[in-house]
């Protein structure tokens, strides 16, 4: 019943949220902290952070993190399921009439302008990605000074070979990884 | 978007479902991050999918309730195989998080202040940047060579509006397919043949 109760709850959820993970973990909070009392505020606090730290989208990660702490992995299991079938369900339909209805001059000017917006906005978070690399800050320093007492040469050595591998064309998922382990690396001789 | 559901073999669906798996399972960061990621793979390397219909998909994928990263997968899984293709993809984005998190759940203290994952993740986001600025300079430089101005406007004036004024993205969103509706309607035939 409790995995069911996840299910149903992480699917409201899933369905009324709109701007990305971090719109979702208010309306998480309030169903597991304040209206079930699954969890405290400070063990949901913790989810935030781990959300944050690991890899993987935060509204999954968040899902997954409450419906383990609540029921176990059947509950992690429900919750992750339960928040991703209504995007399921919803993403199937508009797919469809995208490919019946997609070539409707109107709907075609739409994505016209939506497609720079969406190389702006990976553009922004591109920028906002170096500044975190660099500086530990997601926008860049304001001064010269606050650039040199925030650098951080290790990710910087590492973010230069990781450019040089990109335009090598190596592996996506190779990069990834030596950069985790040349992480721990750098990290351990400094 | 023409023929949807080519008809796919076991190995598209072997390579879709680990291709995504491991970019879930290592991609610290948003769904922008992750789209641009899905790009090297699905676009770049194996060549399933076109620029064009990357972006439409990443700008709906936005648009929609939940989270980005996932209804990415999903419509673009779906675009490149139907229902059975969105599945997979959709299973190769959750499966991840729900090992990792099992795992962590266990320990979570260990984890939280274990210095090695610190700086393993530290190193991998230094990776996903790579991987984001080449996407996002690959992306403009095709869009300055069609030399479109308005395109142009667009992609500029919603640079500026988010990076520089935080603008919500749903608003951006609205008003950049507000403007294409108005603007760009017959710039179809132009762009076929570039991006």
């Amino acid at each position: 019943m409790l995995c069911l109760l996840l299910f149903w709850e992480f699917a409201k959820i899933g369905l009324v949220c709109v701007g990305g993970g971090y719109a979702s973990m208010p309306l998480i909070q309030a169903a597991v902290v304040d209206t079930y009392h699954w969890l405290t505020l400070s063990e949901f606090i913790d989810i935030f952070t781990i959300s944050q730290m690991t890899p993987g989208p935060i509204g999954i990660n968040a899902a997954t993190f409450s419906g383990m702490k609540v029921a176990g992995l059947p509950g992690s299991i429900a919750a992750t399921l339960g928040f991703v079938t209504p995007s399921f369900i919803l993403c199937l339909i508009l797919a469809r009439l995208l490919l019946r209805y997609g070539s409707i001059g109107a709907i075609q000017g739409v994505l016209n302008g939506l497609r720079p917006a969406v190389v702006a906005l990976i553009c922004a978070a591109g920028l906002s990605f170096i500044a975190l690399t660099l500086f530990d800050v997601d926008r860049f320093p304001a001064t010269i000074a606050a650039m040199k007492e925030r650098f951080d040469p290790k990710s910087a050595v590492i973010l230069a070979l990781a450019v040089v591998a990109v335009r090598k064309k190596a592996n996506v998922i190779h990069i990834l990884l030596a950069c985790g382990v040349l992480g721990v690396a750098l990290g351990m001789i400094g | 978007m023409d023929d949807n559901k080519e008809k796919r073999g076991g190995h598209f669906y072997r390579a879709l479902f680990w291709s995504t798996f491991w970019i879930s399972a290592l991609t610290v960061g948003g769904g922008f991050v992750i789209i641009s990621l899905l790009k090297t793979k699905y676009v770049d390397e194996f060549g399933w999918l076109d620029d064009k219909e990357t972006l439409d998909l990443a700008a709906l994928a936005q648009s929609m309730p939940g989270v980005m990263a996932v209804n990415a997968s999903i419509l673009l899984g779906y675009r490149m195989a139907g229902v059975p293709g969105a599945l997979t993809a959709l299973a190769a984005t959750i499966l991840p998080p729900l090992i990792t998190l099992s795992l962590i759940a266990q320990a979570y203290e260990a984890f939280a202040s274990s210095p090695v994952v610190r700086l393993a993740l530290q190193g991998m986001q230094c990776g996903a940047t790579a991987l984001i600025v080449s996407v996002a300079v690959d992306l403009v430089r095709k869009k300055c060579k069609e030399k479109q101005t308005i395109p142009l406007l667009i992609l500029v004036g919603t640079f500026v509006a988010n990076f520089f004024f935080g603008v919500n993205l749903m608003i951006l969103i609205v008003i950049d397919g507000l403007a294409g509706l108005m603007f760009l309607q017959g710039a179809e035939a132009k762009q076929k043949l570039d991006v």
